[in-house]
């Protein structure tokens, strides 16, 4: 205590006296409104400043101020009373040293303030004395008038703007320190008028020099986010811009802005998603779990389910299948080969990225970022490698009990889904007598889960040293659970029944309750082997006296009165002579049991059950009335009863399924593990949903980061093109194929090939960058790697591996010939690969069954189209073009592709040339698009025609739209031209001239074709940017003698290319193209369009657009729609312009549908609507 | 995140809230009372409390209750996780977290608390950095600020905040560098009525108290680091090099603080140090029973078993317990029906002298006798003994050039030690 305290000192009661009567008035007003109402704060206050009226009063008042320190002993309520009465006094000497010049007693008194607010005592009226302070030089006030500040601005925000210029010119201080305080004091004063001024200093602050202030800057964003939503915009640029940040001090404290400001805008994170796995370990503790939960469900959209395998292989009968692949047909083959294309899974580089860094985090002293990683790894990590949390979650329950209370829910609801990974630690969960009541019933449900065949005798035993425990309510738990063991475990049911049978001797009666509760339950399992244990229960009645047991028993008894027939109407004698003592539910079953028995043994009960139901027609409970009128009318034959009484006996003695005692942590796993909502079962709010796995990778290369060139690092895009130069010369050893397949597999730890997901995309993609790649050697590339990245061994092991899959890539290009034999190959080793299922193979016995397997293969036409162009990139590598090939594979993962091949012969040439073909094309080079047989256009690609044959004086000229992107210039649209020569001499020289075109459009002309002889036809391709209209193409095709007037008009349709969105996406961007965007129409469905498939190639042919996956059917595990109304999604973006058109066919009862079409363009989505609908409706 | 927190002490009175975002009315945490009712004992209340508004996340620790009050979804860990450093900082601050010295310093608490969250998330929580931003109260400190007025807060602005290691503030001066590392063994079983070890494993720590000036590296190895099975460490411990090398590498924070802890693999069978043989029976009439409990030394490696407490929580109708011990004292709280028996050192070369402790309980007239027996709880503690057998091989200290005193201690003590009956 203080000299200036102790000068202040006087005995408090005195003062309390003098001052109890006015103060009670005043005291319970202030009461009512200690804090919170700040209307009525002001008021206050304007009493409490007028010196002249309150001075007489001063002398007093010292007491009071001084008082508050010593008062403490005294109970709550008492003290808040004291407080209050003597409150505008005290206040007033507070007021006059806070008013002098010297520091040590403003100081004092600003300590004292400080104080009172913690107690939760209204300061409110010191408000304009205190913030005078707000400038003060002495910085140990200045920071308790801060504390004020914060506290009370919001009550009077009038004058909490006097201070606001000091924060203001804090902001510009050289010191970083001051500069952050007064952005932390700033944006903690929720008062409206200033977000203007908060949002220009949280601007400045984000770029500021010091991370410490551009932290801060993160800390205000979610303050200012909370005070006005609708600074959200420019918010989320302020978060862009911190994202970026490279040091750890900002990087915990910007994602959580992030989670509270825009969660969902998970675009954002794309770039930084790299750089905030590498950083996480060096991130404080906080950060760290706030990064690690956003990432878990960042990668949730991000990456391809790692388990996704474990479905497949447990199907079982694909191993017999390849086992007799040899003798197979060729169509099982080609069937097999897109099995095999399915199946393989390789993990995305980024997606271990994630799970090696978030490893060491197991580590953590914090409890909090144990148990985010490991509920990253439960949601994320492939099973094999979820085991490396136990140990860690078992070393939790080492700590506090709140902390053992979280883990251990975690735990049960872990158990369930992979019981096997913390069985080794079975003995951890045993219970102490120390352990509070709520850890031991939670350590209970852990060993329940756990329990299986093999342990379950040791816990058992466990089980049985609990029911001797003082805790009842344990004891009780403790029953349930050996229930719960007996109807899982088929093997010891009867060594559970039988112990819980000697409890029904127990001395206590809640022992005994729970095991006749229990044992009923088991009973009806099984009831004809156990009718010595019902007689037992039934003896039990006479002393039980809790109502549930006393049911349970009753209702045996009815149950299974066949099987005790001399005892049942014993019990039934019993029961009416107390049923009017009994509790509700016991009279329920007593009338039960009457019905069943009188039902069963008529001769013996009928009398008991007259009595019985007239006793319950006048009980108080009208559900009891009501029971026994409605049993009497169904029982008791009368000239009135209906048919219903024939069946009384098929009512009430139906047999009943046993229930099934499930663990009430079931399932509970769709909330994200850790979570709050997790721990309550129920949605908090706030909680952002853990999404489900995409059925396909989104593109990889968004995370794809370019760096600076002032940095000495090549960019990951330059260092990729030099790790494929090597592999790209050693081509011709031959190797490739087979390492690939070994190395990638050592990775991922799956069978994988480099044909899967978004491995080969990628490959594919800096396979062709290499082209134009310099020269540098490998060895130089890797320190720069080290470098960089800090990544060190791990990472060089991981880049190796991807330039070996790469490698292949790289190879496949190289050249035409080899690339066939060598699809052919990848064909051969996808099929080995699948075949042996080992991890291990050679590489001699690849070179060899691939000669035997020449010939094989050679007849597999299909596949080798299919191969083919998959794995030839194209020749510019561009953005758009990445995308296509990933857009490619989630295509061939659509399992509407799948049942083309068998079911349907005529749809699938059109389906596959609506979809895949096109796709297709569209990856493969120049060349093969100059020779016309690998993309013969089949049934569905309309053919139009440009100039006839007699117009023409022989020359045929017809065209149609390729869909596949026009490679010199990606916004154009690819027209194919077909000239035919019917004359008998050669046409030369056709080509193009004066092209008239609208304004805007361009034309880029096929190269002359110099000669076609007679007789012949030859396929060229034009690209045409239509500006996204409808307008035609006039030009004048030239032969050597003649020109011909030609235009082309493109269906609106072909002014499309697909592109590629998951489903979350499609609605996301249909959600801003509202309004004037969205065009919707109804339809009659046409009497062909039945199925699903009838109407995806309709609108697919009708328009070049991609389905979106994950749309409607069963591949579908998102929210599944009603499967009466499933929804059809395409997409696609035109092509000059690049706007999205998104297509949505809604089926509705039997033919309607509902079409939206949503399109910036309002012409082109008028047009689409009309031709989708004609297509539809045909 | 973290909204509002309130401190209430073990009867109920709250006695400290604090709001880092609009104020909370502390009528919110009537729904804790509430729970706290229903939850008898203070360990029972569940640690998250939903309302209809809010949810409160409580610990219970050194007999207050820290209740926090969230508004939206966030990791429950997280918060209490928290809540204990908020209680662990004020312990470092003034010696013991207790409802008196919190109140004796309201404001260092209320500026600690203020310091720790921004907004409801942790913005400074490595004590090093608190102390510079906020001085310790110390004796001395407390009279100078009474006679020139200033206060706690620290006067120069912190640069800890700053350096590229956050737990750790640049400049620290000794005269006297040194080092101490106390590895601390706690030996967690349970026995069944036999004597036989249904379960056992040992845990531990090793606590650090380290005053080294400068920018000391220290790299720590052990003899047997393989005995070690699953280890957490303080942040400062370069995790890398544990796992390629088998040793602790890191730059120490300034003063006290946990750099590790682990458990052994359970492959190794636990030494049990002692034998307890216990006979505690209740008759069925007379309303009596009797206890016999021997404790004798067993696999101590040749060091004294020390400190031995004996700790039975009797059955309720035990009323008063006369024994005979042949060595410490035993004390019988009726209220609490907690028998503890002192024992002291436990004598291994006497072998035929154990300490016993012996004779009759009296019981509730008419009730019942007991179901189960209670169990017994023992404490126990060896000097210069880690009875896992790990040993520290050395220390070595780079980035400075002084040569600093450097000191190892062992000792192993019962953590969760449980005798069944």
């Amino acid at each position: 205590m203080t000299t200036m305290q102790k000068l202040l000192q006087l005995p408090v009661n005195a003062v309390n006296i003098v001052k109890s009567v006015q103060g009670v008035a005043q005291g319970q007003e202030e009461a009512l409104s200690p804090v919170l109402t700040p209307d009525s704060g002001p008021q206050n206050w304007y009493n409490a400043v007028q010196p002249e009226e309150l001075r007489h009063l001063r002398s007093s008042s010292f007491g009071g101020g001084g008082g508050g320190e010593g008062s403490d002993d005294r109970p709550a309520q008492e003290e808040g009373l004291t407080s209050i009465q003597s409150q505008p006094l005290r206040h007033d000497d507070l007021k006059e040293m806070l008013d002098s010049n010297k520091d040590s007693l403003k100081l004092e008194a600003m300590k004292r303030i400080v104080a009172m607010i913690a107690r939760g005592k209204n300061a409110s009226d010191l408000f304009p004395a205190v913030v005078k302070n707000v400038a003060c030089k002495n910085i140990e006030v200045k920071k308790l008038v801060y504390v004020y500040l914060v506290r009370y601005a919001e009550e009077q925000q009038d004058l909490a703007l006097l201070s606001i210029s000091t924060f203001q010119r804090g902001l510009k201080d050289p010191n970083q320190l001051i500069r952050a305080s007064a952005l932390r004091v700033l944006s903690s004063i929720r008062v409206t008028i200033i977000v203007p001024i908060m949002m220009l200093a949280i601007k400045e602050a984000a770029s500021d020099m010091s991370p410490y202030v551009r932290k801060t800057a993160a800390h205000a964003i979610p303050k200012l986010h909370s005070l006005d939503p609708d600074q959200k915009d420019q918010l989320i640029e302020v978060i862009e811009k911190l994202l970026a940040d490279k040091t750890t001090l900002v990087a915990g404290s910007v994602v959580m802005a992030f989670e509270e400001v825009c969660p969902d805008r998970i675009d954002l994170i794309h770039k930084n998603y790299r750089k905030l796995c590498n950083l996480l370990i060096d991130v404080e503790e906080w950060g760290q779990v706030v990064i690690i939960n956003m990432l878990t469900r960042y990668a949730r959209t991000q990456f391809l389910n790692p388990n996704i395998n474990e479905s497949l292989l447990e199907e079982g009968s694909e191993k017999a299948f390849y086992a007799s692949d040899d003798e197979e047909d060729e169509d099982k083959k080609a069937e097999a080969a897109a099995l095999a294309k399915r199946k393989p899974y390789v993990m995305d580089p980024d997606h271990r990225l994630l799970l090696r860094n978030t490893k060491p985090l197991l580590q953590s002293r914090n409890a909090a970022v144990v148990m985010a990683v490991a509920q990253l790894y439960f949601h994320l990590a492939p099973k094999a490698e979820v085991g490396v949390i136990a140990k860690a979650l078992v070393r939790l329950m080492r700590s506090h009990s709140e902390v053992q209370y979280v883990v251990l829910q975690n735990v049960a609801t872990m158990t369930i889904k992979r019981r096997g990974m913390f069985e080794p630690y079975l003995k951890s969960f045993y219970i102490r007598s120390t352990d509070p009541t709520q850890i031991k019933i939670l350590k209970l449900e852990v060993l329940t889960n756990l329990a299986n065949e093999t342990n379950i005798s040791t816990i058992l035993r466990e089980f049985q040293t609990y029911i001797k425990s003082m805790d009842k309510d344990f004891v009780a738990a403790s029953i349930q659970a050996i229930g719960r063991c007996a109807t899982n475990i088929g093997e010891v049911r009867d060594t559970c029944l039988n112990g819980l049978v000697q409890l029904l001797s127990n001395r206590d009666e809640l022992v005994v309750a729970e095991s006749v509760v229990v044992i009923k339950k088991l009973l009806q399992m099984q009831p004809e082997q156990h009718s010595d244990i019902i007689k037992h229960m039934a003896k039990l009645i006479d002393n039980i006296q809790v109502p549930m047991a006393r049911a349970s028993i009753l209702w045996l008894i009815g149950e299974y009165c066949e099987h005790v027939p001399k005892i049942a109407p014993d019990v039934l004698r019993k029961m009416a002579k107390t049923f009017t003592n009994e509790e509700d539910i016991v009279k329920l079953q007593i009338i039960n049991l009457a019905a069943k028995l009188y039902l069963t043994n008529s001769k013996q009960t009928k009398l008991l059950t007259q009595y019985v139901l007239n006793l319950a027609k006048y009980d108080q409970n009208y559900d009891i009335r009501d029971r026994a009128r409605f049993i009497r009318q169904l029982i008791v034959p009368t000239d009135k009863s209906g048919a219903l009484s024939k069946y009384a006996k098929k009512l009430f003695l139906a047999l009943k399924p046993a229930p099934v005692l499930e663990s009430p942590f079931k399932d509970r796993d769709h909330f994200q593990l850790g979570s709050l909502s997790h721990l309550l079962n129920a949605k908090a709010s706030g909680y952002q949903e853990l999404p489900d796995w995409p059925e396909s990778a989104p593109d990889p290369s968004v995370r794809n980061v370019e760096i600076p060139e002032w940095s000495k690092c090549t960019s990951r895009k330059d260092r990729k093109e030099k790790k494929v130069e090597k592999p790209f010369y050693s081509d011709s050893e031959g190797e490739s194929g087979p390492t690939e397949s070994a190395d990638s597999e050592s990775d991922s730890g799956s069978g994988s090939e480099s044909a899967s997901g978004s491995e080969e995309s990628r490959s594919a993609r800096s396979g062709s960058e290499s082209e134009d790649s310099g020269e540098e050697s490998e060895s130089e590339e890797e320190e720069e790697d080290e470098e960089d990245q800090k990544k060190k061994k791990k990472r060089l092991e991981k880049t190796k591996a991807r330039k070996a899959v790469e490698e292949s890539a790289e190879s496949e290009q190289s050249s035409g010939a080899e690339d066939r034999k060598r699809s052919r190959k990848m064909v051969k080793n996808q099929k080995s690969v699948s075949e042996s299922d080992s991890e291990s193979e050679s590489s001699e016995s690849e070179e060899e069954s691939e000669e035997e397997s020449e010939e094989e293969s050679e007849s597999d036409t299909d596949i080798r189209k299919k191969k083919a162009p998959v794995s030839k990139p194209p020749p510019k590598p561009s953005k758009k073009e990445s995308k296509k090939e990933n857009k490619e594979m989630s295509l061939l993962d659509l399992d509407d592709f799948e049942p083309a091949p068998a079911s349907a012969p005529v749809t699938p040439v059109n389906f596959l040339s609506s979809s895949l073909v096109s796709d297709l094309e569209g990856l493969s080079l120049t060349d093969t698009i100059l020779a016309p047989t690998t993309i013969a256009p089949s049934g569905s690609i309309k053919m139009y025609e440009l100039l006839h044959r007699i117009t023409g004086e022989g020359l045929a000229v017809e065209y149609c739209f390729s869909r596949q992107p026009f490679s010199p210039d990606p916004n154009m649209v690819a027209v194919q031209i077909q000239f035919t020569n019917n004359t008998n001499a050669e046409t030369k020289n056709l080509h193009i001239e004066e092209p008239r075109l609208q304004s805007g459009m361009r034309i880029r002309e096929f190269s002359e074709i110099e000669v076609l002889a007679a007789n012949e036809s030859v396929t060229v391709v034009m690209g045409i940017d239509f500006c996204d209209s409808t307008q035609a193409a006039n030009f004048q095709l030239c032969t050597h003698t003649r020109k011909f007037y030609v235009s082309i008009q493109p269906p609106v349709g072909e002014l499309m290319t697909p592109a590629f969105l998951t489903e979350n996406d499609f609605k996301k961007e249909q959600g801003k193209l509202m309004g004037m965007n969205e065009i919707s129409e109804k339809l009659t469905l046409g009497d062909k369009c039945v199925n699903e498939h009838v109407i995806v190639e309709r609108v697919t042919a009708t328009a070049n657009l991609s389905r979106v996956p994950c749309g409607s059917d069963k591949e579908c595990s998102s929210p599944p729609p009603p499967p009466s109304a499933p929804v059809y999604r395409f997409a696609g973006k035109t092509v000059s312009s690049g706007s999205l058109v998104l297509v949505t066919v809604a089926m509705k009862d039997s033919a309607g549908a509902q079409l939206t079409v949503n399109c910036e363009k309002m012409v082109i989505g008028t047009m689409l609507v009309k031709d989708i609908l004609q297509a539809l409706s045909q | 995140m973290i909204h509002s927190l309130f401190l209430i002490n073990n009867v109920g009175d709250l006695f400290l809230e604090k709001h880092w975002k609009s104020v909370i009315s502390r009528s919110v945490c009537d729904y804790f009372f509430e729970a706290r009712e229903k939850a008898g004992e203070p360990d029972n209340v569940p640690p998250v409390i939903r309302t209809p508004h809010h949810y409160l996340i409580n610990i219970y620790r050194d007999k207050i209750f820290f209740v926090s009050v969230i508004q939206t979804e966030v990791p429950p860990l997280f918060v209490i996780e928290f809540l204990h450093r908020v209680a662990e900082t004020f312990q470092d601050y003034f010696g013991e977290c207790s409802e008196t010295t919190i109140k004796e310093n309201m404001v260092i608490v209320y500026e600690l608390l203020e310091e720790m969250l921004d907004n409801g998330f942790p913005l400074a929580t490595e004590s090093n950095i608190l102390k510079e931003l906020i001085r310790p109260p110390n004796i001395l400190r407390t009279m100078v600020n009474t006679i020139t007025g200033s206060s706690n807060v620290g006067e120069t602005l912190p640069t800890g905040q700053l350096s590229t290691i956050p737990w750790r503030r640049a400049g620290v001066k000794y005269t006297n560098n040194e080092a101490y590392f106390d590895v601390v063994e706690e030996i967690d079983a349970i026995l069944d009525k036999s004597g036989t070890t249904v379960f056992a494993e040992i845990q531990g720590v090793i606590d650090a108290c380290v005053k080294l000036s400068g920018m000391p590296d220290l790299t720590l190895s052990f003899m047997n680091p393989r005995l070690l099975d699953d280890v957490s460490f303080h942040p400062c411990v370069r995790y890398k090099r544990w796992e390629s090398e088998r040793v602790i590498s890191f730059i120490p924070p300034d003063g006290n603080f946990q750099l590790m802890s682990y458990h052994i693999s359970a492959q190794n069978l636990v030494a049990i140090p002692v034998y307890v043989k216990q006979n505690i029976s209740f008759f069925e009439s007379g309303s009596s029973g009797r206890l016999d409990i021997t404790v004798s030394p067993k696999q101590t490696m040749g060091k004294v078993v020390e400190c031995v407490v004996v700790t039975i929580h009797m059955p309720k109708v035990v009323l008063s317990a006369s024994l005979n011990a042949t060595q410490g004292t035993y004390k019988y709280d009726p209220l609490t029906k907690i028998l503890v028996w002192d024992i002291g050192k436990l004598n291994p070369q006497n072998t035929q002298k154990q300490p016993n402790l012996k004779g009759s309980l009296s019981l509730q007239s008419g009730a019942p006798k007991p179901e189960e027996n209670p169990s017994l709880n023992i404490d126990l503690k060896i000097q210069q003994l880690a009875i896992s057998g790990l040993k520290v091989n050395r220390l070595d200290m780079y980035g400075e050039k002084y040569k600093p005193f450097k000191g190892v201690k062992y000792v192993t003590k019962a953590g969760k030690f449980q005798v069944r009956t």
